[in-house]
C-alpha cells in the first residue's frame, strides 16, 4: 500500500541554529531532490526549505525504509547528526500529512498566521520537483489541491485581513485617513529600525517625499541617504509641520519633542489637511493632547500594538474558519485516493479488450475481404461500442466499491474473471505494473 | 395603477435595503451586486409610477405630503446612483438605500388622495422648481449621510476602536470629499430651485416673494449652505468641522421641508395645495 509520508521541522519544534544548517545553501532543495530521486523507496518525493521550515513529502511503500533514508538524507544534507535531528523532526502519515500539507500552504502552520509567502515558496518547491520528475500522479494531485486550498482560505477567509507589524499597521491608519498616500508628505523625527521601516512601507505605498530630522544633522543626512529623503535641522520641525502629513517620531529625547501648541499654532495655516503622527518613541515624543485636535490623529506605540492585537485575534478567528475548509478538502483527497486502488485494474481490464480487438482484427482480415475506409471504420467503431458497453457495469461497481473494505475481494475477484494477472498475454507497460494495487 | 407601480417601487427598495444591510455585515461582493440591482429595478418602477402619476395629473405629483416623501426618495436614490458610479462606495448604499426606504414607508402608510388638481399646478415652471429642489435636497442629504460616516469614523479612529465599524466604513478622505462634492453639487440645484420658484410665484401669484414661511425657511437655509461652502472654500474648513456644519445645514432643511409644511401652513403647505 502507498503511504503519503510527511518529515520535517518548522520553527515551533528545532532552533534556529538547525534550521539553518539546512537552509543555508540555496541549491539544498535540489541536492535533496536528487538524493530522492536515487531512492529506490521512494516513489514520489518533495523538499521544501525556507527560513522557517525544511520538509521532505514523498510517497513510498517501505514506511520505515523510506523514513530512514530520508532523514539520513537530511542530516547529510545540513552536517547534522541524525539522533540530533531526529529529535526536532515531525512526521505525518497519510491524511494526517495531507492535512498538514494543506496547513502549511494555507499558512496556518506559519510563524506570522497568514503570511502571504509560504504559498509561493511551497509553489516553488513543487516546480523543482517537477523539473527532477521526483513528482508523480499523487503528488501532482496533493499539490494542486494543497494550491487550491490556499487559495479558497484566503478568499473565504480573513487570514490575511489586516496588518500585524507596527510598520505595516501604520501604512494602513494612514490609508483610512487620507484614502490614497500618493503625493503625501512624510516627517521623519529621529531614527530607528521601526521608525525607518515604517516610512519605507510608506515610500513604497506612494508617499512622495520623506524628511529626516535629528538633533545632528550629519545623522540625519546619514539617515536620509538610505531612502533618498531630505536632511532638515531640528529647528526646522515647527514650519515643517505645515507642510508634511504623515509624521514619524523616534527620538531618545526625554520630554515631548512636539507639543499640542506647537501643532494647534500650524493648524489654522494648514487649512486644517489632516495630520497624522506616529509615535514610536518611548518615552513619547509627541504630547498626547495632540490627538484631541480637529483632524490630527495622533498613535503612539502602544495603541499601534494594540491594533495588532485586535488583528492577530481577527487572523487566530479566521484560522479556526480555515481549519473547517482544510478538514473538508482533506476527506475529498481522501476520496480521491481510495479511487486510485481501482484504476490500475481498470486500465488493466482495457488492455486486455484492447488487445482482444486487435488480435481479432488481424485474424479476420482475410475474411473481411477489401474494404472502404468507411466501412473499415464502422467495424472498429462495432466492436469498440460493445466491448464499451460490456466493460461499464463492472467498471462502475468496482468505482462503487472504491474505499470500501470489500473493495480488495472485488479486485481480486475481477482480476481472477478476466483472468488479468495473466502476464504474458498482457503487453503491459512496467509504469503500469509498479502502480498496480495490492 | 398607480398604486401597483408604487408597491412594486416599495417592495423592491425595502428589498434592497435588506440586502444593503446584510452587505454591510457580512461583507460579501455577491450581495452588494444584487442589492444594486435589485434597487435599480425599484428606481425602474418608481420612475414609472411618478411619469405614469405626471402623466394622470399633468403636472409633478407632489402636491401631498405622501407624494412629496416619495418623489424625495426617488430623488435619492436617482443621485445615489449617479454618485455612485463615480465613487464605486460600496458601502453608501448601506446608509441611502434605508434612508430612502425609509421615506417611502412614511409615504407608504398615508392615505391616496384623489383631488383634481387646480389649473395654477399645471404650469412648467412648478415641475421645474420642484424637480431642482429635490434634486439640491436630495444631494444635500447625501453629504449629510456622508458627514454621519465621517464622524461615526473619525470617532473610531480618534478613540483607537478599530474594529468592525471602522473596517467597514472608508478613509475619511473620501467621506469628506463626498461630503464636499454633494454640497457643491447641491447648492446650484437649491439655487436655481428657488430663482424657479419664485420666477413662478410671480406668474402665478403675481409677486416674486410673499414671507411665507416656506419662502423664508428656504431661505434660511440656503444661507446655511451658503456659509458652509464659504467655511469649506475660503477658509478652509475640512473634516469634522464641516461634517458637523453639513449635519446643522440638513436639519434646518428638514425643517423647512416637513416641520414648515406640518406646523406653519402657508400656501406651501400641502393642506393649501388640496383645497379648491
Amino acid at each position: 500500500m502507498l503511504k503519503i509520508i510527511n518529515i520535517g521541522m518548522n520553527h515551533e519544534t528545532a532552533p534556529i541554529e538547525l534550521r539553518e544548517r539546512l537552509a543555508s545553501e540555496s541549491d539544498n532543495t535540489l541536492k535533496a531532490l536528487i538524493s530522492m530521486r536515487g531512492l529506490d523507496v521512494v516513489k514520489e518525493g518533495l523538499f521544501l526549505s525556507t527560513c522557517n521550515r525544511v520538509e521532505a513529502l514523498f510517497i513510498t511503500e517501505e514506511t520505515e525504509e523510506a523514513r530512514r533514508s530520508v532523514v539520513s538524507l537530511m542530516s547529510k544534507l545540513g552536517g547534522i547528526r541524525a539522533e540530533e535531528l531526529l529529535t526536532c523532526l515531525y512526521a505525518f502519515e497519510d491524511m494526517d500529512a495531507v492535512k498538514h500539507v494543506f496547513n502549511v500552504a494555507s499558512s496556518l502552520d506559519s510563524m506570522v498566521l497568514g503570511e502571504p509567502q509560504i504559498l509561493g515558496q511551497i509553489k516553488e518547491a513543487y516546480t523543482q520537483a517537477t523539473n527532477q520528475k521526483t513528482s508523480g500522479v499523487i503528488l501532482n494531485r496533493l499539490m494542486h489541491r494543497a494550491f487550491h486550498v490556499a487559495k479558497r482560505v484566503r478568499s473565504e477567509t480573513d487570514i490575511c485581513g489586516a496588518a500585524v507589524s507596527i510598520s505595516y499597521a501604520a501604512v494602513e491608519l494612514a490609508k483610512k485617513i487620507f484614502h490614497v498616500l500618493e503625493g503625501k508628505k512624510v516627517l521623519l523625527i529621529g531614527a530607528g529600525d521601526m521608525a525607518e521601516l515604517a516610512a519605507k512601507h510608506l515610500l513604497s505605498n506612494g508617499v512622495s517625499s520623506v524628511m529626516v530630522a535629528n538633533r545632528t544633522f550629519e545623522r540625519a543626512v546619514e539617515v536620509a541617504e538610505r531612502f533618498n529623503a531630505l536632511p532638515v535641522s531640528f529647528n526646522e520641525i515647527g514650519s515643517q509641520l505645515l507642510d508634511v502629513d504623515i509624521v514619524i517620531t523616534s527620538t531618545a529625547s526625554p520630554e515631548y519633542v512636539i507639543s499640542q501648541s506647537q501643532v494647534k499654532k500650524s493648524l489654522r495655516k494648514r487649512r486644517n489637511r489632516p495630520l497624522f503622527f506616529i509615535d514610536i518613541a518611548v518615552p513619547r515624543d509627541v504630547q498626547p493632547e495632540v490627538n484631541e485636535l480637529n483632524n490630527v490623529y495622533l498613535y503612539d506605540i502602544d495603541d499601534l500594538k494594540g491594533v495588532i492585537e485586535l488583528n492577530m485575534a481577527q487572523r487566530q478567528e479566521a484560522a479556526v474558519k480555515a481549519g473547517r475548509i482544510v478538514e473538508e478538502e482533506v476527506v475529498k483527497f481522501e476520496k480521491w485516493l481510495k479511487t486510485l486502488a481501482v484504476v490500475p485494474t481498470i486500465i488493466s481490464l482495457r488492455n486486455k479488450s484492447e488487445s482482444i480487438i486487435r488480435a481479432e482484427f488481424v485474424k479476420s482480415n482475410s475474411a473481411l475481404g477489401k474494404l472502404t475506409s468507411v466501412q473499415y471504420e464502422a467495424i472498429e467503431i462495432l466492436t469498440r461500442s460493445i466491448v464499451e458497453k460490456m466493460l461499464n457495469d463492472p467498471i462502475v461497481f468496482l468505482k462503487g466499491k472504491a474505499g470500501r473494505s470489500t473493495l480488495n475481494t472485488y479486485l481480486d475477484l475481477t482480476r481472477k474473471l478476466f483472468n488479468l494477472d495473466d502476464l504474458d498475454a498482457l503487453p503491459q507497460s512496467e509504469e503500469l505494473m509498479r502502480k498496480r494495487a495490492r | 395603477m398607480a398604486s401597483l407601480w408604487f408597491n412594486f417601487a416599495l417592495c423592491f427598495e425595502l428589498l434592497a435595503t435588506g440586502g444593503f444591510i446584510v452587505f454591510i455585515v457580512r461583507q460579501e461582493k455577491w450581495v452588494f451586486r444584487c442589492s444594486y440591482w435589485i434597487l435599480v429595478t425599484g428606481f425602474l418602477f418608481h420612475t414609472a409610477f411618478l411619469a405614469y402619476r405626471y402623466y394622470l395629473l399633468g403636472t409633478a405629483p407632489i402636491l401631498d405630503l405622501k407624494s412629496a416623501l416619495s418623489f424625495f426618495a426617488w430623488s435619492i436614490i436617482c443621485v445615489y446612483l449617479i454618485i455612485q458610479s463615480r465613487f464605486k462606495l460600496m458601502v453608501l448604499g448601506s446608509f441611502v438605500a434605508p434612508f430612502a426606504a425609509f421615506l417611502m414607508i412614511i409615504s407608504s402608510a398615508m392615505p391616496w388622495t384623489e383631488e383634481p388638481v387646480k389649473p395654477l399646478f399645471k404650469s412648467l415652471w412648478l415641475t421645474v422648481h420642484v424637480g431642482t429642489v429635490f434634486i439640491g435636497d436630495a444631494l444635500l442629504a447625501i453629504a449629510f449621510l456622508a458627514a454621519i460616516m465621517y464622524l461615526i469614523q473619525e470617532y473610531q479612529i480618534k478613540q483607537k476602536r478599530l474594529g468592525a465599524i471602522y473596517s467597514r466604513l472608508p478613509s475619511l478622505a473620501t467621506l469628506d470629499r463626498i461630503n464636499y462634492y454633494s454640497i457643491v453639487y447641491g447648492f446650484p440645484f437649491l439655487t436655481v430651485g428657488m430663482i424657479t420658484g419664485s420666477v413662478y410665484a410671480q406668474y402665478a401669484l403675481g409677486s416674486y416673494w410673499q414671507w411665507d414661511p416656506k419662502e423664508v425657511w428656504s431661505l434660511i437655509s440656503w444661507l446655511f449652505y451658503a456659509a458652509l461652502l464659504h467655511q469649506r472654500i475660503a477658509v478652509g474648513w475640512q473634516g469634522r468641522r464641516a461634517a458637523i456644519m453639513a449635519i446643522v445645514c440638513f436639519s434646518v432643511l428638514v425643517f423647512t421641508f416637513v416641520g414648515v409644511s406640518l406646523l406653519m401652513g402657508g400656501y406651501h403647505s400641502f393642506s393649501s395645495m388640496g383645497a379648491r
